[in-house]
């Protein structure tokens, strides 16, 4: 056992010290966070925050729900289009193409992921806000131009983890089923995607959890009204989107509202957080 | 200096080209921190002026063409809101704060500069057939009492109604001014600026909304409110009442550059180009 | 109901997946294809180097361009050290341990955390209590926050394929544990390193929401690090929401995807040729 020279334990603490540091960085955060938010949260009482449907935060109105209703409906809707065409592009790389042809798309697709929110917004305001509005009705900022912007935002989050959990599926198990007699099809139904099941919620959830923090893209297309829409054609406004827009003008108890806001945001997307971490870790168990 | 920096990291064996590589590294940095603002009252200090979103774009062009004049000067234009803008101006935090709506009470103590008059324009997509609307009406529309334009003498077609969002100076103009004891309805769409509520209403033949009249063009049509235009004439004849003063507001009285800066925009030049920008020179 | 041939079943599938397929890959080609038609054209040698004329509607970006390579690079000086550092810490320090376990879970958390409330706390935490106002400093301090997993992830990962006949030949050598580290890990390390660095340099020049609280807008070069400076990304959403100025919008949003993409091929090129090595 070799003697360790003090300059080598000093190193060795300064990086334990840097290692922790992240976990100091994730405290202070929360902190900060909760620190602002919290005691507002106690001072007007969460049923009233979480429940109230006006938000009039300069006249002491600051009822949520209009906002968590509009993030849960425009994460819902981005699902609806982002997972079945994600995961069919999965599938179809996986199970129905070549691996030159996926060797070159994954990586485009992935490459996509980088283009920033408000490009994504920019052309959803363009394009397909006036497209809503003149051929489906309402001001065209609306609920549903979100969930399509959000839903193809998440497009490359969820087929990109998709194809790696699909890839990953043992080629015994396809080979097992096709030596039974059965189609593609039918394996890929029956056996792949079930192997794989726990992988895609993962994906789902990841994706999820994007559309649930997105904010620039969704403050440029979803009209922002603090009101719970009534059809897809009615605009609505996120939690995110709150923050985002009257962030830099609030004062006093407006700015502790909205740290309130930050706050049950923060506790839904640790929550997903959380709830992705386990299945992954449920599959490689 | 640089031979102690050479002997302590060589003691902790790194290589001479990973040393110059840290050294580099380090001038660099200190060089980007630079100097810790200048002292604003200086001559060619950097000035901050903070505030107002809607005095901002005319700030920011005063400002392009004083330091186009006088490149010795450096003046910093930020955001942040008119509430933001007093109390930067009263901690200090901004040499300058910009306003667009009188001081309340309790923000008094300041020293005001009336820089210029802004209307707040009525405005509606360039090809909506009215041409005005009683003040009473579009407190109405904006609180939601009427679904088409229909009802109020114009083409058929839903309302869409843009506000600003809450802590905005402009919204809180717009409902002192207009909508009086009624409330903003909660359905109505929001947008973060105001240059933001005119590209709606420019693309969406059906919708309305507030803005500062400087920034009206020739997309939006302002319209006249209980008969009055939203032109510089009416304005100054005290016919259209939507106006809103903006102030450039000091803990004292201004010096140094500050003192220039404020000298220039109430000056023949500055006062021109916030005419040609759209707004009432603050005589 | 009589059951359809599984044949038929299986070209009617293949069909629906094949559309959809076709539907996402050209959505997504179709975004970058069309910005970069619209914006191509406004790019060239003024639009690069010239400073931005009336409040940013003509003229060109170069501030902006400044602001985003420094805030960049300020956020990478404070990220990389702090990234590697734990990265180097948990990988040849120390075992698997519950703290290990809490620090990658703090790093995990971290990547979730939207941009905006990063956006939130950097403007409550640096801009107003630390007095640093908007800043490139707390613009960068709030982006080295959001990149700081990246790191920490794509460090730790290229510093365990380093194989250990390299960590021991350098052991039996004589060298100390840190010596071993900067001398012979950390080298082989440095590509999958580099990596990450690249890929949080893509995040960093299209993130918005954590800069617009933090950095703030103004339109001059910034100076120093307490200057405040408006980035690329910002740049494109004020022009974006608040003007009609389209052109200089695509302008600056080719660029951005230009950067990005090319970095992220870059990022992308380099993992395979470090892939290749290994297998």
């Amino acid at each position: 056992m070799s003697r360790v020279s003090p300059r080598e334990l000093a190193i060795e603490r300064i990086l334990q010290a840097i290692a922790y540091s992240s976990i100091a960085i994730l405290f202070i955060i929360t902190f900060f966070i909760f620190k602002e938010g919290l005691p507002f949260i106690f001072r007007e009482g969460l049923g009233e925050i979480l429940g109230g449907v006006e938000w009039r935060p300069t006249k002491g109105q600051f009822g949520i729900l209009p906002m968590v209703v509009g993030s849960l409906l425009v994460t819902g809707g981005a699902l609806v289009i982002g997972v079945p065409l994600g995961l069919s592009c999965a599938i179809f790389l996986v199970e129905f193409s070549t691996p030159k042809v996926r060797r070159i798309l994954k990586p485009a697709i992935e490459l996509l992921a980088g283009i920033p929110s408000v490009v994504y917004g920019f052309l959803g305001v363009i394009l397909l806000v006036p497209l809503i509005r003149v051929h489906l009705g309402g001001p065209g900022l609306s609920l549903l131009a979100g969930s399509i912007i959000l839903g193809i935002m998440i497009l490359p989050t969820i087929i990109s983890i998709s194809i790696d959990v699909l890839e990953a599926v043992p080629r015994s198990y396809r080979e097992g089923s096709i030596a039974l007699g059965a189609t593609t099809t039918q394996t890929v139904s029956m056996v792949v995607l079930k192997a794989a099941r726990s992988g895609i919620v993962t994906a789902v959830i990841l994706g999820m959890g994007r559309a649930i923090g997105e904010t620039m893209a969704v403050i440029m297309v979803t009209g922002n009204a603090v009101a719970a829409p009534g059809s897809v054609l009615d605009s609505i406004r996120t939690l995110t989107s709150n923050i985002g827009i009257e962030l830099a003008y609030a004062s006093g108890d407006h700015q502790e509202a909205l740290f309130a806001t930050g706050v049950v945001l923060f506790v839904m997307i640790m929550v997903l957080n959380l709830a992705a971490s386990m299945t992954r870790r449920k599959r490689i168990r | 200096m640089y031979l102690i920096l050479h002997m302590i990291l060589t003691r902790l064996n790194i290589s001479t080209a990973r040393q110059e590589a840290f050294l580099l590294f380090l001038v660099f940095f200190l060089a980007a921190t630079g100097c810790r603002g200048t002292d604003p009252n200086a001559v060619g200090g950097v000035m901050t002026v903070a505030g107002s979103t809607s005095v901002q774009p005319f700030a920011e062009k005063l400002a392009e063409e004083f330091m186009a004049e006088h490149p010795e000067y450096n003046i910093n234009i930020q955001g942040g809101g008119s509430s933001a803008g007093v109390r930067a101006a009263q901690t200090g935090a901004a040499q300058i704060g910009m306003s667009s709506r009188n001081l309340k009470e309790k923000e008094k103590g300041l020293h005001e500069r009336v820089i210029a008059y802004d209307g707040i324009a009525v405005i509606v997509h360039r090809d909506n057939p009215l041409e005005g609307l009683s003040k009473k009406e579009v407190a109405g529309i904006f609180a939601g009492d009427y679904a088409n334009w229909k009802e109020l003498g114009g083409s058929d077609g839903t309302i869409h109604f843009v506000a600003r969002e809450e802590g905005s100076g402009t919204r809180g103009a717009f409902e002192k001014m207009v909508m009086e004891e009624r409330e903003i309805s909660l359905r109505a769409l929001v947008q973060a600026s105001n240059g933001a509520v005119r590209e709606i209403i420019a693309r969406d033949p059906g919708s309305i909304g507030y803005i500062s009249l400087g920034l009206v063009d020739n997309r939006v049509k302002a319209l006249s409110v209980d008969g009055a235009r939203a032109s510089r004439q009416d304005i100054m004849g005290g016919r259209y009442e939507l106006v809103r003063p903006f102030l450039f507001l000091t803990q004292e009285e201004p010096e140094g550059t500050a003192r220039t800066f404020i000298e220039f925009i109430m000056g023949p030049q500055g006062q021109e180009l916030l005419s040609a920008e759209g707004l009432i020179p603050g005589e | 109901m009589k059951r359809l041939d599984p044949g038929v079943t299986q070209k009617i599938v293949r069909g629906i997946l094949l559309s959809f397929t076709a539907l996402t890959v050209s959505i997504l080609v179709f975004i970058i294809t069309y910005v970069l038609l619209k914006g191509l054209p406004v790019l060239g040698w003024e639009f690069l180097t010239k400073g931005a004329v009336d409040a940013g509607t003509s003229g060109g970006i170069f501030p902006f361009i400044v602001s985003t390579v420094f805030i960049t690079v300020v956020a990478l000086a404070i990220a990389t050290p702090l990234g590697v550092g734990t990265a180097i810490y948990l990988t040849e320090y120390t075992r698997e341990t519950i703290v290990t376990k809490v620090v990658r879970f703090a790093a995990e958390c971290l990547a979730g955390i939207p941009s905006i409330i990063l956006g939130l706390f950097g403007f409550i935490t640096f801009v107003l209590f630390l007095k640093l106002g908007w800043s490139i400093l707390s613009g960068a301090l709030t982006l080295a926050i959001m990149i700081l997993p990246t790191i920490i992830r794509t460090s730790e990962e290229a510093i365990i394929s380093v194989p250990q006949n390299q960590r021991d030949v350098s052991t039996s050598l004589g060298g100390t544990r840190w010596q071993t580290v900067t001398r012979v890990v950390l080298p082989s390390a440095l590509p999958g390193i580099v990596t990450g660095i690249m890929l949080s340099v893509g995040r960093c020049i299209g993130e918005t929401a954590a800069v617009i609280f933090t950095a703030g807008s103004a339109l001059p070069t910034p100076t120093s690090v307490f200057a405040s400076g408006r980035t690329l990304a910002v740049h494109f959403y004020i022009l974006a929401t608040e003007t009609d100025a389209f052109g200089m919008a695509y302008g600056t949003a080719a660029v951005l995807i230009i950067a990005i993409l090319t970095i992220n091929v870059m990022a992308y090129w380099m993992m395979h040729r470090i892939m290749r090595k290994f297998s």
